[in-house]
């Protein structure tokens, strides 16, 4: 179970952006936050990962409550999230071939005795052919990078995915193939699924359930 | 009917482009020129540059030595070439080891942040507060004359300016999305450090390390001059220049002139080209010499 526990968080001491947010995802759950723009669902979804540090509140990730914020949080804790940003040029090092980008969880965890066949299966997964796998960021077209992205989220087999407006810079077919991808993970893994955007169709399709941001903020 | 003709604005971006062109041409070829001649002359020419020929003293430019001689007799222009290529060597060392440790610092500052940033910038500002050349008597004071002494003395006073450019551009790397990624996949601090941030700032520093360079051979030349630099016997631009202050009072003119153009014309070739460098790292800012 993840459980966000009146999370008060921001970037300015004292200007809190979101105060005492509480929302619960089931181990297996899909749950889909929606708000409009600049609502603080994204540092939600920030502080949900472990990325951004709460002024107030607590985060517990299986019964175990975060032991602290990006690089201080435990490497365990930290990779049982994948996330998705929205901007796929912006999360991906413009230096790095899209088969080392899905490689790099792996090394920074010290496994790249196994990247390359694990790299092409979850690339298939996403949907990457092999000869996109050789190009950098540069060379590639926001969908195809951000199926990268998803391929990157997905290797270390999180317990958790975070995916902040993952599908709002793409295409229909794009977006349909990408959740498709998460959601045939999400069945084989029985993986949690927290789904920011501002799309409403999408996500009560996708998820489980959505919940609205005025209803949290209240 | 109205005559159409060429936008002001238009002719005026080719006029600028073409004196950059002809700018970045003429660095290149003095560059290479002088590249080639300090490093072919010494090896070629097996000349003693410290040869002395007393009976041949102070001799006015000529065909036998075109940039005449010094008050010991000893070839000017052959002086000029070994002294260059001694400066430049300094020059080079200093501003890479600058560079280097100007990219550590602000590498870990920027990576780091909070208080080791606070801590380091405050040192960089300690450090910036004293003039450069202070600094630098003051270190090469501690030494016996020699190349190494100032070779230090100029890469531990450069290394500032290094820190603050390369500790701004990780602080603006940092709070890319693929940081978070790469975070949110386990990685340490010193894998986004080295493998994340410190990619993104090379050609940054190494433009840096060119752009300092020229600055280096002119503390290198101010040092020498004031007599703490290099030892008088060693040619390089500050000691020739130095060593012909005698000579100038008694209205001998070439033992400064050649030394100091030596100083001048290859330092600035250096500098346009390392200019043309920054245009192409960043087009929008408008270029100029940054000494």
């Amino acid at each position: 179970m993840l459980e966000l526990d009146a999370i008060t968080a921001g970037y300015e001491r004292g200007k809190p952006v979101i105060a005492g947010i509480s929302l619960t995802v089931q181990p297996g759950e899909s749950v889909g936050l929606l708000g409009p723009s600049g609502c603080g669902k994204s540092t939600l979804a920030r502080v949900a990962a472990l990325l951004h540090r709460p002024d107030a509140g607590r985060v517990v990730i299986d019964g175990t409550e975060a032991g602290g914020w990006r690089h201080r949080a435990p490497r365990a804790q930290r990779t049982a999230f994948g996330v998705v940003f929205q901007q796929p040029r912006l999360s991906a090092d413009p230096r790095l071939t899209l088969a080392d980008l899905i490689a790099e969880p792996l090394r920074a965890n010290g496994r790249s005795g196994e990247p390359a066949d694990k790299v092409r299966e979850f690339a298939a997964r996403v949907g990457l052919t092999e000869d996109l796998l050789g190009r950098r960021p540069h060379e590639v077209s926001d969908g195809q990078l951000q199926r990268a992205c998803v391929a990157r989220a997905l290797i270390l087999r999180p317990r958790w995915l975070v995916c902040d407006e993952m599908t709002a810079m793409l295409d229909a077919s794009t977006t349909a193939a990408l959740v498709h991808a998460v959601e045939s993970y999400r069945t084989e893994t029985g993986a949690g699924l927290l789904a920011v955007g501002h799309d409403r169709v999408l996500l009560n399709r996708w998820c489980d359930r959505t919940v609205d941001w005025s209803t949290l903020a209240s | 009917m109205a005559e159409i003709t060429e936008p002001a604005w238009r002719a005026r971006g080719v006029r600028r482009r073409s004196t950059r062109t002809w700018r970045i041409r003429t660095s290149a070829v003095i560059t290479l020129a002088v590249g080639l001649a300090v490093l072919l002359v010494p090896p070629l020419v097996q000349l003693d540059e410290q040869a002395v020929d007393l009976a041949a003293k102070l001799q006015p430019p000529s065909l036998a030595h075109p940039f005449g001689t010094d008050d010991v007799g000893r070839d000017l222009l052959l002086r000029c070439v070994y002294g260059l290529r001694v400066s430049l060597l300094v020059g080079l060392v200093a501003a890479v080891v600058a560079t280097v440790i100007g990219t550590a610092v602000g590498a870990a500052a920027g990576a780091f942040g909070g208080r080791v940033d606070r801590l380091v910038m405050r040192l960089v500002d300690l450090f910036s507060s004293v003039p450069h050349l202070l600094l630098g008597i003051f270190i090469v004071a501690m030494f016996r004359p020699g190349v190494w002494p100032v070779v230090i003395s100029v890469a531990l006073t450069h290394w500032l300016s290094t820190a603050r450019i390369v500790r701004a551009e990780v602080l603006s790397l940092r709070a890319r999305p693929y940081v978070d990624a790469a975070i949110s996949g386990g990685a340490s601090r010193v894998r986004v450090a080295v493998r994340h941030l410190l990619p993104g700032v090379l050609p940054q520093a190494g433009l840096a390390a060119v752009l300092m360079v020229p600055h280096a051979v002119w503390h290198e030349s101010a040092l020498s001059f004031l007599g703490l630099g290099l030892p008088t016997h060693q040619a390089s631009l500050g000691t020739l220049v130095q060593s012909a202050r005698g000579s100038l009072l008694a209205g001998d003119w070439w033992p400064t002139l050649f030394p100091g153009l030596f100083i001048i014309v290859p330092t600035l070739a250096i500098a346009g080209l390392a200019g043309a460098w920054r245009e192409r790292l960043n087009p929008r800012r408008r270029s100029e010499l940054m000494l």
